[in-house]
């Protein structure tokens, strides 16, 4: 479903990722892990169209398409989804009005027909209980005024609406108690299917016992420099990223 | 005072002026030869060249005649959903079998008003425009609205303009309202044609004790139109004013508000928009004189420049010693969408009293990027995701309009100009 070769970019000259390679098949869960500044979130932002990232170099292939040749709403309704860190609030505009014309214009892309208001109010009701969210939050502006868990929980109810093929949770945990942690992971596991896949972007293994993946891949200093199953994701939580950190650096001056 | 390249000219207007309201017409006009036409340099004119303008676009500077307008007209005129009255003019002058007989209130022309006070409200002295229309107008209308009366249906009114030459057009109001009475007046204009003409309108409110008057202003007019207005009320005991100027089109637009708060617990509001592209350039000024304690006044004006237009803001905030406890808000925030759209904002507050409450912002910026990139993250079209956020930046002064239909008619407007559907 997803290839990238070789990808590396910056952001104003800075090169952040320097040859990352990942392969994502259908079915599958990969979490991203790594300490801060190792482009993680970096990686979620150039596959989503963010413009202030530069490619230099590399390709991302995506169900046939070369992703980066994309408009970020194409690449939205070409089926990835990418859950904000930082949800953005905008102020004046309806949760509802929004959700409905995105529904709406992914929806005429994949060839299917516009949702009357009846058919939206429905699937969104039924959406919502996923993520335990109320319908009051949705009659504001978007994300104005929401709580830190609010505002996640709102990316994986759009995620929801929007029924991406791939989907991106950069940081969905952090800030996130308990409670608010296990809603949005039991909205993000109910969502799997073997038809779509999700990237995990996190830097704690605590997101991942509850969304369990099938791979773990650590990066760092923009490359994926170890890649192996949740017991990774373990041994991180266990040791920290210092032994990864000094095994790189000896194996660079090697 | 300054050097005018068109007073002489407008003198010759001057010389054509009925003979009615001989006194306030010969002060005005004496104000008007003290003052002159402002040019690059007047201070109140600085960002509107409107002597210039008027030179190379005005080039027969006498009464526009009116013209016929029909019942047809009118209808296709009116936006969907108004049930209110109506007021028709044509080229400033009052038609009255087009417009309606409204119940609670007297409409007649001024010149029947003979002791009318002309200009004791919006005084020639402060404006040129303001004194030339005062030395010149043709003939205007008088609007009272009795004590106590509250007029559900809004009054609209409703100038056609067509003017061949550029013709000068001097729209003249006097509109009083008695202790008490409420009454929404929309003013809308309408452009025949495209060729270059001078609106020179004046507007004068007087209201009693406890009145609610609201005005609404849409201006769309042509490319090629110009336009002042002096627009000033008085704000009696207890009362409330509101104005909501909307402006979308237009070659060169002024428009002076002025609120004088004249009473306690009085409350003047001014909310604008102006939704500019192509060469239009929109000059709103304002003043609200708060000269008694306990009174209240709120301007938030909004601005979204493309191409090569211009928007003007000057907000002027006068608080006399007297003033003590007064509220006052000013808000400026303006968006440019072209390196080559401009705004001159510029927030001006004189303070005298010490127990007051003020504040005034204006902020300059483009579309917020990274909420652009959400909605486009979302699906939504990287055109239409602008319009979403700009209609949504408009939408806070949109709301100050409570009068439906006018709301929902300037609402399709701005969203059609920008290329959003919703």
């Amino acid at each position: 479903m997803l290839s990238i070769k070789n990808l590396h970019a910056s952001i104003e000259g800075t090169e952040i990722l320097r040859g990352i390679n990942l392969e994502v098949k259908a079915g599958e869960v990969h979490a991203i892990m790594g300490p801060n500044g190792s482009g993680k979130s970096t990686l979620a932002s150039v596959l989503a169209g963010r413009e202030e990232y530069e490619v230099t170099d590399g390709e991302v292939i995506f169900k046939g398409k070369n992703l980066l040749d994309l408009a970020p709403e194409v690449r939205a309704r070409e089926g990835v989804f990418l859950a904000f860190q930082y949800p953005v609030e905008i102020p004046g505009v309806s949760s509802t009005n929004f959700l409905r014309t995105a529904v709406n214009q992914v929806r005429e892309y994949r060839g299917l027909e516009a949702l009357d208001a009846v058919k939206f109010l429905t699937l969104m009701k039924e959406k919502m209980k996923l993520v335990e969210i109320d319908q009051k939050l949705l009659s504001r502006s978007l994300n104005e005024g929401f709580s830190g868990g609010e505002k996640k929980r709102n990316e994986i109810f759009q995620m929801a609406m929007l029924d991406p093929t791939l989907s991106i949770l950069d940081e969905t945990d952090s800030g996130l108690d308990i409670d608010a942690l296990r809603i949005v992971s039991n909205g993000v596991n109910q969502l799997k299917s073997d038809k779509n896949a999700t990237i995990v972007v996190t830097h704690y293994q605590r997101l991942l016992d509850y969304i369990v993946p099938d791979y773990v891949h650590v990066l760092f200093k923009g490359r994926i420099v170890k890649s192996g199953t949740k017991d990774l994701a373990l041994e991180l939580e266990e040791k920290g990223y210092d032994w990864i950190k000094e095994e790189v650096d000896s194996a660079a001056t090697v | 005072m300054s050097t005018l390249t068109k007073q002489d000219t407008f003198i010759g207007l001057l010389d054509t002026a009925p003979n009615n309201f001989s006194a306030a017409r010969t002060l005005a006009k004496e104000s008007y030869l003290s003052q002159g036409i402002p040019v690059a340099k007047a201070e109140e004119y600085k960002f509107s060249n409107i002597g210039k303008k008027l030179e190379q676009n005005i080039s027969n500077v006498a009464p526009a005649q009116p013209f016929e307008v029909t019942s047809e007209m009118v209808h296709s005129s009116i936006f969907a959903g108004y049930e209110g009255d109506l007021l028709v003019f044509s080229n400033g002058k009052f038609l009255p079998q087009l417009s309606s007989k409204i119940e609670g209130v007297e409409v007649s022309l001024i010149s029947e008003k003979n002791d009318l006070a002309i200009g004791s409200i919006a005084k020639p002295e402060k404006d040129a425009f303001a004194a030339i229309n005062q030395a010149s107008f043709e003939d205007g209308l008088f609007i009272s609205v009795p004590k106590k009366a509250q007029i559900e249906r809004p009054i609209l009114l409703l100038s056609f303009n067509q003017a061949n030459g550029g013709q000068v057009i001097q729209p003249r109001f006097w509109i009083e309202a008695g202790d008490f009475a409420e009454v929404t007046f929309i003013d809308q204009s309408i452009s025949l044609g495209d060729n270059s003409y001078f609106v020179n309108k004046v507007i004068e409110l007087k209201g009693g004790v406890n009145t609610h008057l609201k005005y609404y202003r849409l201006q769309n007019e042509s490319k090629s139109a110009i336009e002042v207005s002096n627009i000033e009320t008085d704000v009696q005991k207890d009362a409330r004013f509101t104005s909501v100027n909307i402006s979308l089109s237009g070659d060169l637009v002024r428009n002076n508000l002025s609120l004088n708060l004249l009473g306690s617990n009085s409350e003047g509001n001014m909310y604008g928009i102006y939704l500019l592209n192509g060469k239009s350039h929109v000059d709103n000024h304002t003043n609200v004189d708060h000269t008694i304690p306990h009174a209240e006044s709120n301007e938030l004006y909004k601005g979204i420049l493309a191409d090569q237009s211009r928007g003007v803001f000057n907000g002027k905030i006068f608080v006399r010693q007297d003033a003590q406890k007064t509220n006052a808000f000013q808000q400026n925030n303006n968006i440019l969408l072209s390196e080559d759209a401009i705004i001159n904002t510029k927030p001006q507050l004189e303070i005298w009293a010490d127990d007051v409450k003020c504040s005034h912002g204006c902020t300059v910026g483009q579309l917020d990027e990274e909420a652009l990139f959400y909605l486009q993250a979302r699906g939504i079209d990287k055109t239409q995701a602008k319009g979403l956020l700009l209609y949504a930046f408009a939408g806070e002064v949109l709301e100050k309009i409570e009068e439906e239909s006018f709301r929902v008619y300037c609402d399709t407007l701005i969203q059609e100009r920008l290329g959003s559907k919703f």
